[in-house]
């Protein structure tokens, strides 16, 4: 087997140098009663080709080759061959994590710097590196809001990411924490008149997301004032990070938990992404996941280490902040990399084309008949309509042109249906949403 | 500083006349950073520009980012080459970390994750355009049931303490429908943290339970523990000192006697592949370190992926969506499961992870048998080696891995990091220290089936020889490592007042 470096012969005598006659002698210690006696019935063994030819087969069973226009949580953006190439380095992607510092200053300093660029993009002081992914993020965020304000209830608008507060549900269950969903205002924001003083009173925090599930952005500064004035947290959750290229920070916000696929990540049917805690200093020391922190070796080198380890359940055990232990390094890497060769620059001519094309394309859209803009507020890249038919018939129609079509919202919401929510990227041609709208246009056409 | 620097290096002694290379001394990405740099550049805008405070409202926008990086491409791939090349690897050498399963991570992997089609796919597309994704989940299931004995799975879980935590809330419900939920699980004090970490999260309180003489769970003791109030065992197995639980039937047999279950980190998974099989030693519950025992990457920290199997009785509760196949062969996500426990990660978890484990049990097929044989071997051969050299607390048979102890090297003032740093400058990375927490001053060895002979021989004649070291300079040990750019660090300074972020 390619994989195995030993011999026949390497093998007969290591196990003499063992003093073992056959290498079943090794297994006695498992009861006789339940050693295998034949070999598993597994399909293989292949060779490389037959991997290839497996995987590719099963990558034409899909919608290879199809233009998308969901969003909903995952994005399609723009990335570098340059990422990519970086991240396939042996040093990287072998690299076990980084507890012997001296021989892992690589992924420490990456890690230091992906914890910088988060801090930046998000207004917010310290961030972590890393979560599994946004809903866990999130969840952990809430917790972690629980134990700073030792209240147990916890208000979430319901335009944040439904699988996300499917997540938060699961684990809050039986943790005794108590969950209220907040209704959202004709704009599609979360409905401040809700939010009253009574309610607030002794809510560890309110949960909201910006842009939100429907692509509105939320008005931070007066939710947090209100929140804040009744002793609260606000927990504010990212989907699309790229919207942070030209979109004001949540700075307001005490806790911020951002999913960062859409930092260079690909969609790859839904993981491995890359979650993120940002929060303020004074609150560090509850922050679940892991940190890197700098510090000098006795010639004073400077040199980064795995630091408040104390936090963790290696150290603390049933104590730590979150048993989460491996976590996504490779994707805060990917991110990292990203970011470095977007700069500046870039990611806000990256966000301003997201901007305006989602712009145009809900333009477009508006103009076929029926077609029209649900929510009043401001949007980024994602945009939610109401159509004269049932979004999954036009999305089944859609497919037959090489259309993923956009979100159908009545899946999570039934108060939405027909209704949709549009994802437009840069990496999305003119020509296609041209074509989506004609596509579109002659569906709605054809009698049912 | 520079000066300083080199004068440590030539003091230190080991690295010799070594130059100290620009490389080296690579600074932060942020201050490479210069105005008007960059390293990506876009497609032309192909629809009618929008200005942001118009559009957004001027509330909604932000000025520019302070302190954000502006480099080259080249800058990029020099900066972050050198930072590689301040790492250890797999594909250096090996790492013979005890319970991390360092194995080899076929390159054939990181192709197919990649393709058009894989990579490029959209978790909320409709099924129908998704079934070779819903193949590969549902073929990877088949081969995980097959290898561990049990009946039903879920992937979604984004590593092994998530894959715990599942697991548990699985207990959890399954115990509710039968009238109660129980209070504590029963965790031995070989465990890894994850596991009381795990139980706290799912609502329950942790019972430690003191292992025997042997490192074994003592099956008397644990019959007095086992009671109403108990809901499951949280077992390793084999346990973290590297030894199958050999009464591991009698152990099943007091938990179900008494209504409650047994959960199996399976962590340990790389020395039963193809050997034995969990479902088939009692076992209720388990997961599985994708990262581990089937080759995914590491990548510095992770992803992993911690699918959780489990028996007949538990299906109804596995989270929502499951990966079914219906009669007319079409795969789909079920997601009309009353009883679920819920959702655990958004998705169907971390699908790339998942992609590139079935490819390494694919690779190897039945054939698996014979990794687990050589990763027992390599064990136990690195044992026989250094057996008597370092004090080995539990002499009994070793499986995948061995647990030796700093006992002989203390009386020269010398411990398992010292040793452990000493061994960075022989070029491997270290063995686990002071892990599990039964044996004081531990040295956990795991070399895994992808170190050959020579690779074995190589790291016995390191250990050997540092053991020669401990007795004649233990200093050059306590000082260790002095090969690398930098040297022990002050991990003291770092958490007392941490600095996590460049500031300008």
């Amino acid at each position: 087997m390619r994989y195995l470096p030993k011999s026949p012969s390497e093998r007969h005598e290591m196990l003499e140098a063992i003093g073992a006659r056959s290498v079943e002698e090794l297994f006695q210690s498992i009861p006789a009663k339940f050693r295998l006696r034949e070999p598993l019935p597994l399909p293989g063994p292949l060779s490389e080709m037959e991997i290839i030819q497996y995987f590719q087969a099963r990558a034409a069973e899909n919608a290879r080759g199809f233009t998308s226009f969901l969003g909903a949580g995952v994005y399609q953006h723009l990335r570098s061959v340059v990422t990519d190439a970086l991240v396939q380095r042996g040093e990287f992607l072998t690299s076990y994590t980084p507890y012997q510092a001296e021989m892992a200053q690589g992924t420490l300093t990456a890690i230091f710097e992906f914890q910088t660029l988060m801090s930046q993009l998000t207004g917010q002081e310290v961030a972590n590196a890393s979560m599994y992914d946004g809903s866990t993020a999130l969840t952990e965020a809430v917790l972690m809001a629980e134990r700073l304000t030792g209240r147990h209830r916890v208000l979430i608008a319901r335009s944040v990411h439904p699988e996300y507060r499917q997540v938060l549900a699961t684990y809050a269950k039986n943790l005794g924490l108590e969950i209220e969903e907040i209704r959202y205002a004709p704009s599609g924001q979360v409905d401040h008149a809700a939010l009253t003083p009574e309610l607030l009173a002794g809510a560890a925090a309110i949960v909201v997301q910006s842009p939100n599930f429907f692509g509105v952005l939320e008005e931070l500064p007066a939710l947090a004032e209100k929140t804040h004035a009744a002793g609260g947290l606000v927990v504010t959750a990212i989907t699309e990070a790229v919207s942070l290229g030209i979109v004001r920070p949540p700075a307001e916000a005490d806790i911020v938990a951002m999913e960062g696929q859409a930092f260079g990540v690909a969609p790859s049917y839904g993981g491995p992404y890359v979650g993120v805690i940002a929060t303020r200093e004074k609150f560090m020391r509850q922050m679940p996941g892991r940190l890197a922190g700098q510090t000098t070796d006795a010639a004073g080198r400077r040199g980064f280490v795995l630091t408040l380890a104390t936090r963790e359940q290696h150290i603390r055990r049933e104590k730590a902040t979150s048993n989460i232990c491996t976590n996504e390094a490779l994707y805060a890497l990917v991110a990292t990399i990203h970011l470095c060769l977007l700069g500046k620059e870039g990611l806000r001519e990256m966000a301003l084309q997201n901007l305006a094309k989602a712009r145009f394309a809900q333009a477009e859209l508006e103009k076929v008949p029926g077609v029209r803009r649900v929510f009043s507020g401001p949007t980024f890249n994602e945009f939610t309509l109401e159509f004269p038919r049932s979004v999954k018939l036009i999305n089944t129609a859609l497919l037959r042109e090489k259309i993923v079509g956009p979100f159908a919202l009545g899946t999570h919401y039934p108060e939405l249906t027909k209704r949709a929510l549009v994802c437009v990227t840069e990496t999305t041609p003119r020509a296609e949403i041209e074509h989506l709208v004609t596509a579109v246009r002659r569906i709605l056409e054809t009698p049912i | 500083m520079n000066s300083k620097t080199t004068e440590t290096e030539t003091l230190a002694g080991t690295t010799g006349a070594a130059s100290r290379h620009i490389s080296r001394d690579e600074r932060l990405i942020f201050e490479r950073s210069a105005p008007g740099k960059r390293g990506m550049e876009l497609p032309p805008l192909d629809v009618p520009a929008v200005d942001p405070a118009t559009a957004l409202g001027r509330d909604f926008v932000r000025d520019s980012i302070e302190g954000f990086p502006e480099v080259s491409e080249i800058e990029v791939i020099r900066h972050f080459t050198r930072l590689s090349s301040w790492n250890y690897a797999i594909d250096l050498g090996m790492y013979p970390l005890g319970s991390c399963t360092m194995k080899y991570n076929p390159r054939v992997n990181e192709f197919v994750a990649r393709l058009d089609g894989l990579a490029s796919e959209h978790p909320q597309q409709p099924a129908e355009v998704s079934q070779g994704c819903l193949r590969i989940l549902h073929d990877l299931q088949k081969c995980l049931l097959a290898i561990t004995g049990m009946d039903a799975a879920t992937l979604q879980p984004a590593a092994g303490a998530q894959g715990e935590l599942t697991g548990l809330l699985i207990i959890r419900a399954y115990l509710e429908s039968q009238g109660n939920a129980r209070k504590k699980v029963l965790i031995p004090d070989s465990a890894h943290g994850t596991n009381p970490a795990s139980v706290v999260i799912a609502g329950y309180e942790v019972q430690n339970i003191k292992s025997n003489q042997r490192g074994q769970i003592d099956t008397d003791r644990l019959r007095e523990y086992v009671n109403d109030d108990v809901a499951a065992l949280m077992l390793t197995n084999p346990s973290t000192i590297g030894v199958f639980e050999e009464r591991i039937a009698e152990i099943a047999q007091i938990l179900h006697e008494r209504g409650a279950l047994v959960y199996m980190d399976g962590a340990n998974m790389n020395a039963l592949a193809g050997i034995a099989r969990p479902g088939d030693f009692g076992v209720d519950v388990m997961h599985l370190n994708l990262h581990k025992t089937f080759s995914t990457p590491h990548g510095g920290g992770g992803p992993g992926a911690g699918p959780v199997m489990v028996k007949k009785i538990l299906e109804p509760f596995l989270p929502v969506p499951v990966v079914v196949q219906k009669e007319n062969g079409q795969y789909a996500l079920d997601h009309n499961r009353p009883r679920a426990i819920g959702r655990v990660r958004a998705y169907c978890g971390n699908f790339g992870v998942l992609l590139r484990a079935l490819a390494y049990t694919l690779a190897y097929g039945p054939g698996i048998r014979q990794a687990t044989e050589d990763a027992v071997v390599n064990a136990n051969y690195i044992r026989k080696h250094l057996e008597g050299i370092f004090d080995l607390p539990y002499n009994l048979p070793s499986m995948h891995e061995v647990v030796f102890s700093d006992a002989r090297q203390k009386k020269h003032g010398v411990n398992t990091t010292d040793i452990a740093k000493r061994l960075i400058d022989y070029g491997f990375h270290p063995y686990t220290t002071a892990f599990p927490l039964i044996v004081p001053g531990a040295m956990m060895i795991e070399p895994t089936e992808s170190e050959s002979r020579e690779e074995c021989d190589l790291f016995i004649g390191a250990m050997r020889a540092i053991a020669a070291e401990a007795e004649a300079n233990p200093e050059l040990l306590k000082t260790a490592p002095h090969s690398t750019r930098v040297g022990r660090l002050d991990e003291v300074a770092a958490a007392r007042k941490p600095i996590l972020r460049w500031k300008p």
